[in-house]
């Protein structure tokens, strides 16, 4: 397929639409639907940079947590096995790597949903 | 029964009902906010006289559609609010609790509190700077004198302590089918941490910024009772010190604003009793899990085409910020 423009291309042309012609043209509750859906967009653009090094790097990583192959099992697969090893305390939070792991997937998946969240400057500070 | 006229004219009819036979509603308004309330601001007086300044909370168009099955209904609300109000809690007086007759639905009429509700000015503004000095102490006070209503004395209220809230939130997180490691973490951790159980007593419910007014003085009123249950009072105490309620403040634990000794302090010193921050450790973990599943339902509501606005749909990536306010919670617990 061709890509001149790009999804990311395209989805910036957008939310340069929203955020510069059409949000000052709002009032009220839409207005403040325009700046969510500007926002939005933020969030998408992000997402295409980072799904595909974060997915491959939090496979790596469950995969290691787990003991298995990451080649042998999907991400969603790997995901639910983690949950159902933390139901049954199999893991804990005295688990080594444990936190770490979930700590380093969701500073990935904050930078992504919402880069200036107060929690993550916490998580990043406390090495 | 909605348009502002209608309503107008009820609450004219009300007379004496408010106070004065004469009276008459002028600057009736809807004021922005509340989750699942109307809130109309209105002056009522004899024309050319002196005006009372009035808010009427009332169910949407009159009739009950609470926020959640725990909501416990505009008449409820109102009785309480006057127990509160009786045992010196900063609050608004109800001046009246409508009856059918009324013509308004559920509703109640309380007088108007000048002050300011929106946590990021209460935070941020230079006019509240001395507000933001004292108001630990006067939140720890408030919900002390909260915690001391005797629970004879108040409407009927469900009860909910915290491993039925744990339950409860488990279940709804259950049963939307999306594995999320970190809240399976956090329910195997409060479930193998609960604390000692304390007698149930009135709790608030959503006490935090947002349900407080606030002037330059400090706390002038604690808002919104419809969440109110018997309950463990810790839970409100570290409710307000979740992340989420924080708005950006993350260095202040309570509210964005205070520090939790100083809390806990004037909370013991009004009558509370002496809890520890590892308490509030737990009961803010079970809150930040607890907000994080309100925005999975939030957002369910995009996924199941009951709401398909943008804002629905974008409250979804904001489930990860409960996320990381769970690890923040639980590294600090485990390497404590």
């Amino acid at each position: 397929m061709h890509d001149q423009p790009s999804v990311s291309e395209l989805v910036t042309a957008v939310r340069g639409f929203i955020s510069d012609t059409a949000a000052p043209q709002l009032t009220g509750h839409a207005a403040f639907h325009a700046r969510v859906a500007v926002n939005v967009l933020d969030i998408v653009l992000r997402d295409l940079e980072a799904r595909d090094a974060n997915d491959l790097r939090e496979a790596a990583s469950l995969a290691a947590l787990l003991n298995i192959s990451p080649e042998a099992h999907s991400h969603s697969e790997m995901v639910q096995m983690l949950c159902e090893k933390l139901r049954n305390s199999e893991l804990t939070l005295s688990t080594p790597g444990l936190l770490e792991h979930l700590k380093t997937t969701a500073i990935a998946q904050l930078e992504v949903d919402q880069p200036k969240y107060s929690g993550l400057r916490e998580a990043r500070g406390r090495p | 029964m909605g348009t502002t006229q209608e309503l107008e004219n009820a609450l004219n009819a009300l007379g004496s009902k408010l106070g004065d036979p004469a009276g008459k509603v002028s600057d009736l308004k809807r004021l922005s906010g509340g989750a699942s309330q109307e809130t109309w601001a209105f002056d009522f007086g004899p024309s050319g006289g002196a005006v009372e300044d009035l808010i009427l909370r009332r169910a949407p168009g009159g009739v009950s559609a609470a926020r959640s099955q725990a909501a416990i209904g505009l008449e409820n609300e109102a009785a309480l609010i006057d127990r509160a109000v009786a045992a010196g809690v900063p609050a608004p007086r109800v001046v009246h609790s409508c009856k059918p007759e009324d013509g308004l639905g559920q509703a109640f009429i309380m007088n108007r509190i000048a002050g300011e509700t929106i946590a990021r000015k209460i935070l941020r503004d230079d006019q509240y700077a001395t507000a933001r000095e004292k108001l630990a102490a006067q939140c720890g006070s408030a919900a002390a004198l909260i915690h001391s209503i005797d629970i004879a004395d108040v409407p009927d209220l469900p009860k909910s302590m915290g491993e039925d809230q744990l339950a409860q939130y488990e279940e709804i997180y259950r049963g939307f089918d999306t594995p999320r490691p970190v809240f399976e973490l956090a329910i195997q951790w409060l479930k193998a941490s609960v604390p000692d159980a304390v007698e149930p007593s009135l709790v608030h419910g959503d006490f935090r910024l947002g349900n407080l007014i606030v002037d330059e003085t400090g706390l002038v009123a604690v808002l919104d009772w419809e969440l109110a249950h018997l309950g463990d009072r810790r839970e409100d105490l570290a409710w307000i010190c979740i992340n989420s309620w924080r708005f950006g403040n993350s260095q202040n634990r309570v509210g964005g604003f205070g520090d939790l000794g100083e809390f806990l302090d004037a909370y013991a010193a009004a009558g509370g009793v002496e809890v520890t921050p590892a308490e509030i450790d737990w009961w803010e973990t079970l809150g930040s899990f607890k907000w994080g599943v309100m925005c999975m339902i939030m957002y369910e509501a995009f996924r199941s085409g009951a709401d398909p606005s943008v804002e629905r749909a974008a409250i979804g990536r904001r489930v990860s910020e409960t996320e990381i306010d769970l690890i923040n919670l639980l590294e600090r617990v485990r390497d404590a």
